[in-house]
C-alpha cells in the first residue's frame, strides 16, 4: 500500500560520457562519420576524373594539401579502429563449431586479418605498387 | 575452530544509496565504517552492516556462490554480483547502489517486474518437433549440438546486463540481453522448433533490432554468457529467415 | 484481509514446487495453481546443487542396485516401499526433464552421460556439467511459464497454515513489497520449502534455507520425522561453506590429510587403489567421509587455517581438459574464493552442513497426516534417504515426489469444494496477522535477531554436530529451549512496511529455532549411532530399539514430544554397511 518505486533520472544527452565503455562505444560509432566522409572524397575524386585532367589535378592538389593529408591520416586512424574493433567481435556474430567444440575466437579473428592482408597485397599489385 | 583473529582486517568506508518509500522523497547516501576481513566479498561487508550496525538495510542475497543471481548491485558504478566481488580488489572506499535501470523498491532492492515479463515474452521453453512419450526415451543430442547452445544456458538471470545496457537505460521497451539470449538458447537447441513462435518478440524493433552492439552486457556478465553475441546471431538469423520467407513462403524454415 | 482463492497453493518454487505445479497444470489445466515463493523462483536453493541426479540408465545397472545402494546408504532407516517406487520412477522423471530441455551432458553417441557418485555400485548419476541443480531449476521454471493456470506470487513469505476441522484450507503470507498479509484460500496445499541448513553456522546452504515450511507444518500439528539426521557434506570450502561437488570425487579426486596421505583407507573404505572405484575411498557415503574427518582432526592430522581445520581435495591428476569439461564451476569457485586453482593446487575443504534428511512426515504419496496438506523435496521426509542421503538422490527426489504431491493435490482439488468455512478461515487469518503486528509492537530491551541466530548456530554445531553425546545434546536442548523463550521478546529495529527484511528475518529465525529444537531433542532421544547421527556414548546401531523413525510433535511452550514409528522393511533386512574392498 505504501510502495513508491523510485525511477532514477536518465541523462539522455550525456549518458555516453558517464562510463569509459560507453564513450569508447560512441567513438566506434563516430568512426562511421569519417568513413562516410572519406567515401565522399573518393566519389568526388571519381567525378573529377570523369570531368577531365584539369578538374582531376585540382582534386589531387586539394587532397595532397596539408589539410587534406591531415584529414586522410585521421580518417585512416578511425578506419583502422573501426575495422579492428569489428574484426574482434566477429567471432561473437559468427560462432563456428568444429569436431564438437567451438573454434577459438582468435582463429576467426586471425583469419580476418590474413584475409585483409591478402586482399591488400592483391590490390597493391594491381595498382602497380 | 574460530581462528578469525589470524585474518587481516581493514576499515572500509562504504556508502550505500538508501531509500525508504514511506519516509523518503528520494534516495540518499548513508555511510558506514566497516571492519572487513581481507578475504571477504562485498556481500560479507553488507551482511556485517545489517547484522551489526543497521538492521534497516534491505537487499537480496542467498547462495553466496554466484549462481542464484540475487545479489546484483552497482559497486563503484559497475554492475556486480556482490557475493563475487572481492574486497581485495577494492580500495578503502566503496559506493554501493541498487542495480541501474530498474526502479528502486527499497534500498538496494529493485523492481524486477519488467525483466520477468520480458523473460516470459520470448517463450523460453522447448517447443517440440513432435509429441514424445517417456517410453520413447531421451532425444539423441550430439556433443556438437549441445556445444552450439550450451553457453546460452548459463544465464543466472542476475540482470547485471540490463543494468549495463545503455539501450535499456534509454528505452525500457527493449526486450534486453538476457531475455534475447535465452530465446536464442532455445532457437539453437536441436530439440526445439519454436523459432517462428518467438519471432514476433525477438526479431522485432524492441527485440534484437534495438541493440546497437555496445557490448556492455557481455562485459559485465558473470558467467560469460555473452548475450551480445546471441543478439547479433539472432539478427543474422532473423534476416535470413526474412529472405527465406520470400523464397519459400509455404515452408516453416527453422534456421 | 485480501483473500486469494486458488485450487492448489504451493509454497516454495524450487525443484519440487515447480515440478508439482507443472504436474497439476498438465494433469488438469482447469485447476488454478498459486505458486508462492519468498524469492524469485530461480533463486531457490535447488540452483546451487552441482553433481547430478540419479536414475538407473546403463545396461549393467538395475533398480535392485539403486534400491540396495540407497537403503544401505541410509543405514536401513529408509522406507523400502518408497525407495522401490522412487528408483523405478527416477529414470522416467529424468527423461521427462530431458524432453523439457534440460541440457544433460552427453556421451559421444548422443545419449545421456552418467557419472559415478558416492555410495553407488554402478554409475547412474545424470549430470549437466557440474551445475545440474542450476540447469534443472531453470528448465523447470522456464517450462512452467507456458502454463497459464500457474500463477507465481514472487516474494511472498508464507507464515501460517489455516486448518479447519482437521483439514488444511490454505495459509497466510506476507507480500514482501508491501508488508501486507494476504490470505490464500485453497482446496489443497503443497509445502516444498527446502531444508534448514542455516540452523548451523557452517553450511553449503544459502540464506533462504531456514526451514520455514517445516515449521509451518510442525506448528499446525504435523510431526517432523527423523530430525536428528543432518548431513555434513565432506567437501565444503572453509569460511564460506561453498559446496565443492561430490562429482569432483566421482571424476577421480582424492582427499589427503596434512601428510599427503589418503586417510580414508584407515576407516574401512580402502584399499586406496585401484582408483577410482565405486563405493570405495572417496566414493564412500557422505556420513562416513565426514566422520573420518572428525577422527583425523582429533588425531591432529588435519591442517589448521584461519577458517578452521581442513584437509585437501586434490584434482590435479585429472588434468585441465577434464576439469574444464566436467568441473568448470569447481575450478571457478576454488580459484576465486580460496585461491586454489584445482588444475595446479589442491583445494582446502572441510565437512559442512548440507542436507536435512528429516522433515515433514509424509507418506509414499506425499500426503501428510493433515488432510489437504502435501509436502515434497528436502522439507519432507518420506523417508527415502533414511539416516544418510546418497549424493544425487535428492535432485531426483524433487521430481519424483514433486510429481506425486502434484498428483495428490490435483486429485483432491478436483473432488469438489470443501465446506464453506469462510468465517473461520478469515478469523485464523487475523490471528496470523496479529502475530505479525505483535512483532512491531515490541520495543526497547528486546532480543536481537542476529544475536539469537548466532547463539543457535554455536550451540547446534557444538552439541549436535558430526559426533554427539548425552552431555552435549542436553546442553544444546536446554539452550534451544531458552532461545525459543527469548525469541518471544525479539525486537524489530526496522518498523517499515515496504520490503522489510528485518521482519522476514524475524520470522525465519522463529522457524529455525523451532526446527533446531526438534533436531536437538530428537537427537538426544535416539540412543544409538546410525548413519549421520553418531553418538560417542552409544557407538553401535541398535535395530531392536531404533529401527524406527522419530516423530517430533510441536509444543509451543516446551520440548517437542518424541514418538516413534516403524520403518517399512520389504526386501532388505538391516545388515552391515560395507564399503571399500575390490570392485564388485
Amino acid at each position: 500500500m505504501s510502495r513508491k518505486p523510485f525511477i532514477r533520472p536518465v541523462p539522455t544527452a550525456s549518458w555516453w560520457l558517464h562510463q569509459g565503455r560507453y564513450t569508447r562505444y560512441m567513438i566506434r560509432e563516430a568512426t562511421c562519420i569519417l568513413i562516410g566522409a572519406y567515401s565522399a572524397v573518393l566519389i568526388v575524386g571519381l567525378m573529377r576524373l570523369g570531368e577531365g585532367k584539369v578538374a582531376y589535378d585540382a582534386y589531387l592538389a586539394t587532397v595532397q594539401s596539408p589539410a587534406g593529408m591531415l584529414f586522410h591520416i585521421v580518417a585512416l586512424a578511425f578506419a583502422l579502429y573501426h575495422t579492428t574493433s569489428w574484426f574482434n567481435v566477429t567471432p561473437k556474430a559468427m560462432p563456428l563449431v568444429y569436431a564438437g567444440k567451438r573454434v577459438p575466437g582468435g582463429l576467426i579473428i586471425g583469419a580476418h586479418y590474413i584475409g585483409w592482408a591478402v586482399v591488400s597485397v592483391i590490390l597493391l599489385v594491381l595498382v602497380g605498387a | 575452530m574460530n581462528a578469525d583473529t589470524d585474518i587481516k582486517t581493514r576499515i572500509i568506508e562504504i556508502e550505500i544509496l538508501r531509500y525508504n518509500p514511506e519516509t523518503d522523497i528520494e534516495p540518499a547516501f548513508q555511510t558506514y565504517e566497516v571492519p572487513c576481513h581481507e578475504d571477504w566479498v562485498v556481500l560479507d561487508a553488507v551482511n556485517y552492516i545489517k547484522d551489526e550496525i543497521d538492521r534497516t538495510l534491505s537487499y537480496r542475497w542467498s547462495c553466496h556462490m554466484a549462481v542464484c543471481g540475487s545479489c546484483g548491485m552497482m559497486v563503484n558504478g559497475e554492475p556486480t554480483l556482490s557475493c563475487h566481488s572481492f574486497l581485495r580488489d577494492h580500495p578503502d572506499k566503496l559506493r554501493i547502489e541498487p542495480l541501474a535501470n530498474f526502479p528502486i523498491e527499497r534500498d538496494l532492492v529493485v523492481v524486477m517486474d519488467d525483466f520477468i515479463d520480458k523473460l516470459k515474452s520470448v517463450k523460453p521453453y522447448i517447443v517440440p518437433r513432435e509429441k514424445r512419450s517417456i517410453d520413447d526415451g531421451t532425444h539423441t543430442q550430439m556433443p556438437a549440438e549441445l556445444a552450439k547452445f550450451k553457453q546460452y544456458t548459463l544465464c543466472i538471470n542476475c540482470t547485471l546486463c540490463y543494468a549495463a545496457c545503455p539501450q535499456y537505460m534509454l528505452n525500457e521497451g527493449f526486450v534486453g540481453p538476457a531475455a534475447l539470449a535465452l530465446a536464442h538458447r532455445y532457437n539453437l537447441d536441436s530439440r526445439d522448433v519454436g523459432a517462428s513462435a518467438r519471432e514476433d518478440v525477438v526479431a522485432s524493433n524492441p527485440g534484437v533490432w534495438e541493440c546497437s552492439f555496445v557490448g556492455a552486457c557481455s562485459d559485465v556478465c558473470p558467467h560469460d554468457v555473452d548475450p551480445a553475441s546471441a543478439i547479433q546471431q539472432a539478427k543474422i538469423a532473423g534476416v535470413l529467415d526474412y529472405f527465406k520467407s520470400f523464397l519459400m513462403p509455404k515452408g516453416e524454415a527453422k534456421q | 484481509m485480501e483473500t486469494i482463492k486458488a485450487d492448489v497453493v504451493i509454497v516454495g518454487a524450487g525443484g519440487a514446487g515447480l515440478r508439482a505445479a507443472i504436474e497439476i497444470a498438465e494433469t488438469n489445466p482447469a485447476l488454478n495453481v498459486a505458486l508462492l515463493s519468498k524469492v524469485y523462483p530461480m533463486r531457490s536453493h535447488t540452483v546451487a546443487a552441482e553433481g547430478g541426479a540419479a536414475g538407473v540408465t546403463l545396461d549393467n545397472d538395475s533398480f535392485e542396485n539403486h534400491f540396495n545402494d540407497t537403503v544401505t546408504g541410509g543405514d536401513w532407516l529408509c522406507d523400502q516401499d518408497a525407495v522401490e517406487m522412487f528408483v523405478k520412477e527416477a529414470p522416467r522423471e529424468l527423461t521427462r526433464m530431458e524432453h523439457w530441455g534440460c541440457p544433460w551432458s552427453r556421451q559421444p553417441d548422443g545419449s545421456v552421460a552418467v557419472r559415478p557418485f558416492g555410495g553407488m555400485k554402478v554409475e547412474r548419476t545424470w549430470y549437466a556439467a557440474d551445475k545440474t541443480g542450476f540447469h534443472m531449476l531453470h528448465t523447470l521454471y522456464q517450462t512452467s511459464l507456458q502454463f497459464p493456470s500457474i500463477k507465481i506470487y514472487d516474494e511472498f513469505y508464507s507464515t501460517d497454515l489455516i486448518v479447519v476441522d482437521g483439514r488444511c484450507r490454505g495459509l497466510t503470507a506476507i507480500e514482501m513489497r508491501t508488508g501486507q498479509m494476504r490470505l490464500f484460500d485453497a482446496k489443497a496445499v503443497i509445502i516444498a520449502t527446502g531444508g534448514a541448513g542455516r540452523v548451523f553456522p557452517f553450511t553449503t546452504n544459502g540464506a533462504i534455507k531456514t526451514g520455514d515450511g517445516m515449521a509451518m507444518a510442525y506448528r499446525a500439528g504435523v510431526a517432523l520425522k527423523d530430525m536428528e539426521f543432518v548431513q555434513y557434506h565432506p567437501t565444503g570450502l572453509p569460511g564460506t561453506g561453498i559446496l565443492i561437488t561430490e562429482g569432483a570425487r566421482g571424476e577421480g579426486g582424492i582427499l589427503v590429510n596434512k601428510d599427503g596421505y589418503r586417510y580414508l583407507q584407515d576407516y574401512n573404505l580402502g584399499p586406496p587403489d585401484p582408483w577410482p572405484r565405486k563405493k570405495a575411498m572417496e566414493l564412500g557415503p557422505r556420513d562416513r567421509l565426514s566422520q573420518a574427518f572428525w577422527h583425523e582432526n582429533k588425531k591432529g592430522r588435519t591442517i589448521d587455517t584461519p577458517h578452521g581445520d581442513i584437509v585437501y581435495l586434490d584434482l590435479r591428476h585429472l588434468g585441465q581438459d577434464k576439469i574444464d569439461e566436467r568441473l568448470p564451476l569447481v575450478r571457478e569457485l576454488a580459484s576465486s574464493y580460496v585461491d586454489a586453482d584445482p588444475v595446479f593446487k589442491p583445494i582446502p575443504v572441510r565437512p559442512v552442513i548440507h542436507y536435512t534428511m528429516g522433515g515433514i512426515d509424509t507418506e509414499i504419496d506425499a500426503k501428510t497426516s493433515l488432510e489437504g496438506l502435501f509436502a515434497a523435496g528436502e522439507c519432507a521426509c518420506v523417508s527415502i534417504n533414511g539416516a544418510n542421503r546418497l549424493g544425487s538422490n535428492s535432485l531426483t527426489e524433487l521430481l519424483v515426489f514433486g510429481s506425486r504431491a502434484g498428483q495428490g493435490a490435483a486429485a483432491l482439488a478436483s473432488e469438489g469444494n470443501p465446506p464453506d468455512d469462510t468465517a473461520e478461515i478469515a478469523r485464523q487469518g487475523e490471528v496470523a496477522r496479529g502475530r505479525m503486528t505483535a512483532l512491531f509492537l515490541q520495543s526497547g530491551d528486546g532480543e536481537s535477531i542476529p544475536g539469537l541466530r548466532k547463539e543457535m548456530n554455536v550451540t547446534m554445531e557444538e552439541g549436535a554436530g558430526i559426533y554427539r553425546s548425552e552431555d552435549s545434546l542436553q546442553k544444546t536442548c536446554q539452550t534451544m529451549a531458552t532461545l525459543r523463550k527469548r525469541f518471544q521478546n525479539v525486537e524489530l529495529e526496522d518498523k517499515s512496511n515496504v520490503y522489510n527484511t528485518d521482519l522476514i528475518q524475524a520470522f525465519e529465525l522463529g522457524s529455525m529455532l523451532d526446527v533446531a529444537h526438534a533436531m536437538a531433542v530428537s537427537a538426544l532421544n535416539r540412543k544409538e549411532s546410525r548413519g549421520s547421527h553418531q553418538r560417542l556414548d552409544f557407538e553401535d546401531r541398535d535395530d531392536a530399539t531404533y529401527l524406527k523413525h522419530s516423530l517430533a510433535h510441536y509444543d509451543p511452550e516446551g520440548d517437542p514430544r518424541i514418538e516413534y514409528k516403524d520403518v517399512v522393511i520389504t526386501k532388505s533386512q538391516p545388515g552391515d554397511r560395507v564399503y571399500g574392498g575390490e570392485q564388485k
